[in-house]
């Protein structure tokens, strides 16, 4: 049943969430350190768990993968309650910053990329998956 | 009649924020296709038409929380807010598989680090070239430049200002929206061309949207594996963003 699903994803967001404030504390702050890392990670690791051993079914996951799937409106939603006004001020810095990682970053990607060895002629992994 | 519908959209939030969100995106995904298309992913102008009205809805009310501040959108308020926005994050995590993860290896996981790292460097340089100091506005910003998810996730965490939010999503934004225009065109400077490649590129370029529309764009066969490091950006980025990376501006600060 897809509540599985749901209360899976429930339990991993709940255990992540509070493993990052234990984290926090750890660390000596008041803050959530990591929480929603930690949640994925455990998700990524009960869901491997759970279909190695086959207890994950087609209906259960349904429940988890709507989830998944909802992210992009969620955050449209999240972006339609932001405070712009205030951030408007600092439009030519949003800009810049946006630009400036961009391009470092793809200096990085055609950098690594030039130190690639030539594909094996037999390795052709794009046409074969 | 208005009063009725009015009263149905305030005491039903949730859905009526399913219902104005669906539209938004149904809009965008129109707007993509016959503006720009394709090029432009539906998500990315959705997500611009978002704060645009966050825009409309604080100018109206003069509030802080954009359109959630008037009533007939209070919903969207629910939909957006911090729950329902990290448990659909930790759901997105579903789609990863470990055997996969392990096939990037670990030029992926060096671009997953380098693209976590470089980018909140840059944008913790640029912030406090515009005179920002204080580390929890660095931190928020500079993590704005790694992912539109990982800046308000990181924020909320450590308690920066509405406003440094919708910049650090302002600058993710932008930052996704530059890697969707600009692979295409840059693919060839890039060396885009096997799926090793295209990990290296969703490692450093990380906003899942934009790797995945910027590879759609240049090569479909690459994008799963773009796709694949991509997805674990955020988790890195939320994972490291609250933490190591506060830690280490508010020892430089």
């Amino acid at each position: 049943m897809p509540i599985y699903g749901t209360a899976l994803l429930a339990a991993c967001h709940l255990l992540g969430i509070i493993l990052g404030d234990l984290l926090g504390r750890a660390l000596g702050m008041t803050t959530n350190v990591g929480g929603v890392g930690i949640a994925m990670i455990l998700l990524i690791v009960a869901r491997y768990y759970l279909h190695r051993s086959g207890r994950l079914n087609a209906a259960s996951e349904k429940g988890v993968i709507y989830w998944g799937a909802i992210y992009i409106p969620v955050v449209v939603a999240m972006a339609m309650q932001q405070n712009m006004l205030v951030a408007l001020k600092g439009g030519p810095m949003a800009l810049i910053a946006a630009l400036a990682s961009v391009l470092v970053c793809g200096c990085f990607v055609a950098f690594i990329n030039r130190g690639e060895p030539l594909p094996h002629p037999d390795s052709n992994e794009v046409e074969s998956r | 009649m208005w009063e009725i519908i009015e009263r149905a959209a305030e005491s039903n939030g949730l859905v009526t924020g399913f219902a104005v969100v669906g539209l938004v995106i149904l809009l965008s995904g129109f707007l993509s296709r016959k503006l720009t298309c394709g090029r432009i992913q539906g998500s990315a102008i959705a997500i611009l038409i978002g704060l645009a009205l966050a825009y409309v809805g604080g100018r109206y009310t003069g509030g802080s929380k954009g359109l959630a501040d008037l009533a007939f959108f209070s919903g969207v308020g629910l939909m957006g807010g911090n729950m329902l926005r990290d448990f659909a994050i930790v759901a997105t995590a579903f789609e990863v598989h470990p055997e996969e993860a392990k096939r990037a290896g670990w030029v992926g996981g060096i671009a997953l680090v380098l693209g976590t790292v470089l980018p909140f460097i840059v944008g913790v340089m640029v912030a406090w070239s515009f005179g920002y100091r204080d580390a929890v506005s660095l931190t928020t910003l500079g993590a704005g430049a790694i992912t539109y998810i990982v800046g308000p996730v990181t924020g909320t965490a450590i308690g920066a200002e509405s406003e440094i939010l919708a910049l650090s999503i302002a600058i993710g934004v932008v930052k996704a929206i530059l890697v969707m225009v600009a692979t295409p065109v840059a693919a060839r400077f890039l060396r885009l061309s096997t799926p090793r490649s295209a990990m290296v590129f969703g490692g450093l370029a990380g906003t899942v949207s934009g790797v995945s529309a910027g590879l759609a764009a240049t090569d479909r066969r690459l994008v799963p594996y773009g796709a694949l490091v991509a997805t674990f950006h955020t988790g890195l980025g939320c994972l490291c963003g609250p933490s190591i990376l506060y830690f280490a501006v508010k020892a430089i600060v």
